[in-house]
C-alpha cells in the first residue's frame, strides 16, 4: 500500500542522505521524497511517499526513528492528511492548440508563467492523480518537459507534527 | 618607531591568551578521551593524524597500543569492550586506515559494541578533490555505524567527542566513528569538555511499558510450557544476574544464541544449551514447541529461528523484550512487545511475579521438562571421544577442563567458533568474545589482545582454525611488543571446515577452493615472532599440552592442534530449514 511519511530530522549535511542510504540499503521503496528547511532553521522537514505491506510500513518508521538526527516521524496516511505536488510542464504551444492549452490550464487551475511564440510553461499543483491527469490532457500537444517535486503533506485539522 | 603603548597592548594580548590556554584540535581530542577515562586506544599514525599522535606522545593517561593493521585496531577496540563494559576506542589515518577498520567497524556494528572511532581526514580545503589518501569516510562508514561525524569546526570538536561516547554507549550500542581533518587537529579554541549532552533527536533511556509488562506476567502464569530464549542484549545490558534469578524464580528451561551465551550459567540444570543453526536438539526441540516465549535480548535472527515460516506456530505467544523497537517484529510477529532497558524490565517482571504470589501450573511444567529431558537423552553433541585422530571437540573439552572453566574465549569463524560455543561452558557473561553478526573471519587474535589489555593477568585463550588465524596473523608482532600471553588454540583439519561442510551436504562433496594448502609451520611462525609454538598430534598429548601452555603465564603460546579433517558440526539446521528439521550426528 501506498503510505507517506513525515518526518523532521536536524538541518545537517548528510542527515538527507543516512534518509536515502537506510532506503537503499534496506530494499525499501522511494517513490518520492522531497525536503526543505522549516520556519526553524535548525530543522529539515521530509516528506517521503513509499509503498509497502503494513510489517514494511512498521519496519520504515521504526528504522527512521532509529536514525540519530531524526526528531520526530508520523505516517500521514494513517489519518486525514493533505497532499500536494508541484509541476511545471513545458509544452509547444503553436496555432489552434495556443488557446486550447490557456483552456486546458485554466480548468485545472494551473497558470501560464512562461510564454514565447511556440511554447507554454505551466505551474500546476494539487495531488499526484491530479498533475498525472493534466499530463493526460496535455498529450495531445508535444509536451517538451516536466518537472515534477514529488508530494508533500501535512496533517488535516489539529493534526501537528512539530518539535 | 617606538610606541610604547602598541607594545603593551601586545603584552596584553598575549597575556589573556595564555589565560584563556587555547588548546588545538589535536590536544582537545587526546584531552577529551582523558576526561571519558579512556585508559587504551588501539591505532595506526598516518599522515592526517600527525598531529594527535603527536599529542599523544606528549602525555601518559591514554595509552596507545599500536597494532599491525587497522582492521586489528578496531577488532581489539572491540573485544576490550566486550570483555569489560568500557567504550572502545580506535585511531586510525584517513583513507587506506579507513577502508581497512570498515570491517572492524562493520563487525561491531552488526553484534551493537560501543566503539568510538576516531579517524584523520585530509585537510578541510582538500575534501572533495581527490587528495592524497582521501576517501568519503563518512560515506563509506554511513550504513556500518549508529551514526559518525565529520567535524569541519575545532570549536565543535569537544561536543562531538562528547556525543560519540555518548550515542556509542547509550541505548542499543554501537560504534561511532568521528572523522577529524588535519587542519582541525592543528587549530585553536578554548577546550570545554561538556559534563553531559542531551540530544532532541536522541533519547534512549526506554521505560519498559507497565501494562505490556502486566500482559507478560500474565502470560508466563498460564505457560504449560515455557521457554525463555535470550540473546547478547542481555550481555550488553548487564542484565545476567537478574536473569538467572528470573529464570530460577520461574524453574522455566532457558537458552542462549551464540551471542548471549554466559548469560545465564551453562552449568546450571535448567540450561538446555545453545540454540539454532548450530544449538542442541533439546534447546531447538523446545523453542520450537514451546507455548510461551520469552525473549529477552534478542532478535530472532535467520541463524538463529531458521525459516520464519516453520518457525511460526499458532499455539505459541511470545514475549519480546528489547531496547531497539525495530528489533520487535521485524522477523518474527510478536504478542506482547516490551521495548525497554533489558535488566529494569526484568526488575520489574521480577517484582511483578513475587507480588503475585502465583506460579505456573506445576504438574503441566514438570511433565514439560520431562519432554525436555527425553529429548536431552538424544546426546545430540556426542563424539567418537575414543578417536586416534584428535576430535577438535575434545580440544575445547580439555581446554575448559585445563582453564577450570574460567578463561575469557574469543574466537574466529567457522567450525571451530561453533565448537567452542557448544563445548566451552560459560557460566559469566563477558566471557565469550565472537563475531556473531557479521562473521568476520580474522576477529579472533586481535580481538583477544583487547581482552588481555582490559583483563591483565586473566586467562585468554583464542579457538581458531588454521584459515581464520592467517586472516590477522600479523598481530603475533602486536602481542610480542606488549607482552600479551594469550593462548592460541589452533584447530588445524587443513581446510576451512565450515566451507567445507557445505560443500559435502549441499555440494556433492566437491571441496571448490576450501583446502588450505601450503600452509606454514605454524610452530616456527610463533618462534620467529618470540612465542612459544607447539604442535599436538595425539589426542593423548592434548591434555599435558595444555596444562603446559597455561603455565607459561607471561608468555604467549601457539597451539597447533593437528585435528580431524572429516569431522562435522552437529546438530544442524540447514539453512532455509525450519529448527526441528536438524541433521543429527
Amino acid at each position: 500500500m501506498r503510505h507517506i511519511i513525515s518526518l523532521l530530522m536536524e538541518n545537517e549535511a548528510g542527515a538527507l542522505s543516512r534518509v536515502a542510504g537506510l532506503f537503499s540499503s534496506r530494499g525499501y521503496n522511494i517513490e518520492s521524497l522531497t525536503v526543505a528547511a522549516t520556519e526553524d532553521s535548525t530543522l529539515s522537514r521530509m516528506t517521503l511517499v513509499t509503498t509497502g505491506s503494513d510489517d514494511v510500513i512498521e519496519q520504515i518508521t521504526k528504522q527512521l526513528n532509529k536514525l540519530i538526527e531524526v526528531v520526530k516521524v508520523v505516517d500521514l496516511s494513517e489519518g486525514n492528511h493533505i497532499e500536494r505536488e508541484l509541476m511545471l510542464i513545458k509544452v509547444r504551444a503553436v496555432d489552434h492548440d495556443r488557446e486550447e492549452i490557456k483552456r486546458m490550464a485554466d480548468i485545472f487551475r494551473g497558470r501560464i508563467i512562461d510564454v514565447t511564440d511556440k511554447s507554454y510553461t505551466i505551474e500546476l499543483t494539487g495531488t499526484g492523480s491530479k498533475l498525472d491527469a493534466f499530463i493526460e490532457a496535455m498529450n495531445h500537444t508535444t509536451i517538451l518537459e516536466t518537472v515534477r517535486t514529488g508530494a508533500s503533506g501535512i496533517g488535516r485539522g489539529e493534526r501537528i507534527l512539530k518539535v | 618607531m617606538f610606541n610604547p603603548t602598541y607594545i603593551a597592548d601586545i603584552q596584553h594580548l598575549e597575556t589573556q591568551e595564555s589565560m584563556s590556554a587555547d588548546l588545538t584540535g589535536a590536544e582537545i581530542t587526546v584531552r577529551c578521551l582523558q576526561e571519558e577515562g579512556v585508559e587504551h586506544i588501539f591505532g595506526y599514525p598516518g599522515g592526517a593524524v600527525l598531529f594527535l599522535y603527536d599529542e599523544l606522545f606528549k602525555q601518559d593517561k591514554v595509552r596507545h597500543i599500536l597494532v599491525r593493521h587497522e582492521q586489528a585496531a578496531v577488532h581489539a577496540a572491540d573485544g576490550y569492550a566486550r570483555s569489560s563494559n568500557k567504550v572502545g576506542v580506535a585511531l586510525v589515518t584517513s583513507g587506506p586506515g579507513v577502508t581497512n577498520a570498515v570491517t572492524g567497524i562493520a563487525t561491531a556494528y552488526m553484534d551493537s559494541i560501543p566503539l568510538v572511532i576516531i579517524s584523520g581526514q585530509v585537510p578541510t580545503h582538500a575534501i572533495g578533490l581527490d587528495a592524497f589518501q582521501e576517501v568519503d569516510t563518512v560515506g563509506i562508514t554511513r550504513p556500518c555505524v549508529k551514526h559518525n561525524f565529520l567535524v569541519k569546526d575545532v570549536t565543535e570538536l569537544a561536543v562531538t567527542i562528547k556525543k560519540a561516547f555518548y550515542i556509542a554507549s547509550t541505548g542499543r550500542p554501537g560504534p561511532v566513528l568521528v572523522d577529524i581533518p588535519k587542519d582541525v587537529s592543528q587549530q585553536k579554541t578554548k577546550f570545554v569538555y561538556p559534563e553531559r549532552v542531551t540530544m532532541r533527536s536522541y533519547n534512549p533511556n526506554i521505560r519498559g511499558h507497565a501494562g505490556q509488562i502486566k500482559k507478560a506476567v500474565q502470560l508466563i502464569l498460564e505457560a504449560r510450557r515455557p521457554m525463555i530464549y535470550t540473546g547478547g542484549g542481555v550481555i550488553l545490558s548487564d542484565a545476567a544476574a537478574r536473569l538467572t534469578e528470573l529464570v530460577r524464580l520461574l524453574r522455566f528451561p532457558c537458552t542462549n544464541t551464540l551471542m548471549g551465551l554466559g548469560g545465564y550459567p551453562a552449568t546450571d540444570p535448567q540450561f538446555v544449551g545453545m540454540l539454532g543453526m548450530h544449538g542442541t536438539y533439546e534447546a531447538n526441540m523446545a523453542m520450537q514447541h514451546c507455548d510461551v516465549l520469552v525473549a529477552v535480548g534478542a532478535r530472532f535472527d535467520d541463524r538463529v529461528i531458521g525459516n520464519p515460516k516453520h518457525f511460526y506456530n499458532p499455539d505459541r505467544k511470545i514475549i519480546h523484550i528489547d531496547i531497539d523497537p525495530s528489533s520487535i517484529s521485524k522477523r518474527v510477529k510478536v504478542d506482547v512487545p516490551i521495548v525497554g532497558n533489558v535488566p529494569d524490565v526484568l526488575d520489574e517482571l521480577i517484582k511483578l511475579l513475587e507480588l503475585r504470589k502465583e506460579k505456573p501450573d506445576q504438574s503441566a511444567l514438570d511433565a514439560w521438562w520431562a519432554q525436555i529431558d527425553s529429548w536431552r537423552e538424544r546426546d545430540c553433541l556426542r563424539y567418537d571421544r575414543a578417536s586416534a585422530i584428535i576430535k577438535p571437540q575434545m580440544v575445547v573439552e580439555t581446554l575448559y577442563k585445563v582453564t577450570n572453566g574460567d578463561a575469557f574465549i574469543t574466537s574466529d569463524v567457522g567450525q571451530h567458533q561453533m565448537w567452542a560455543a557448544q563445548f566451552y561452558k560459560f557460566d559469566l557473561p563477558r566471557r565469550w568474545i565472537n563475531s556473531g553478526g557479521l562473521g568476520t573471519m580474522g576477529f579472533g587474535l586481535p580481538s583477544a589482545m583487547g581482552v588481555q589489555m582490559a583483563n591483565p593477568g586473566a586467562d585468554v585463550a583464542c579457538i581458531t582454525g588454521e584459515a581464520s588465524i592467517q586472516m590477522c596473523i600479523q598481530e603475533l608482532s602486536t602481542c610480542k611488543q606488549y607482552h600479551l600471553p594469550l593462548k592460541i588454540i589452533n584447530l588445524n583439519n587443513r581446510y576451512m571446515g565450515m566451507v567445507r561442510q557445505w560443500q559435502e551436504f549441499f555440494h556433492g562433496n566437491r571441496y571448490a577452493e576450501s583446502y588450505m594448502d601450503a600452509l606454514p609451520d605454524f610452530v616456527k611462525l610463533a618462534e620467529s615472532y618470540g612465542h612459544v609454538g607447539m604442535r599436538i598430534e595425539q589426542p593423548g598429548d592434548v591434555e599435558a599440552a595444555l596444562q603446559e601452555a597455561f603455565k607459561l603465564k607471561d608468555r604467549l603460546v601457539f597451539m597447533d592442534f593437528v585435528t580431524d579433517q572429516t569431522e562435522n558440526v552437529f546438530p544442524m539446521v540447514p539453512g532455509g530449514k525450519g529448527l526441528s528439521e536438524m541433521i543429527l550426528v
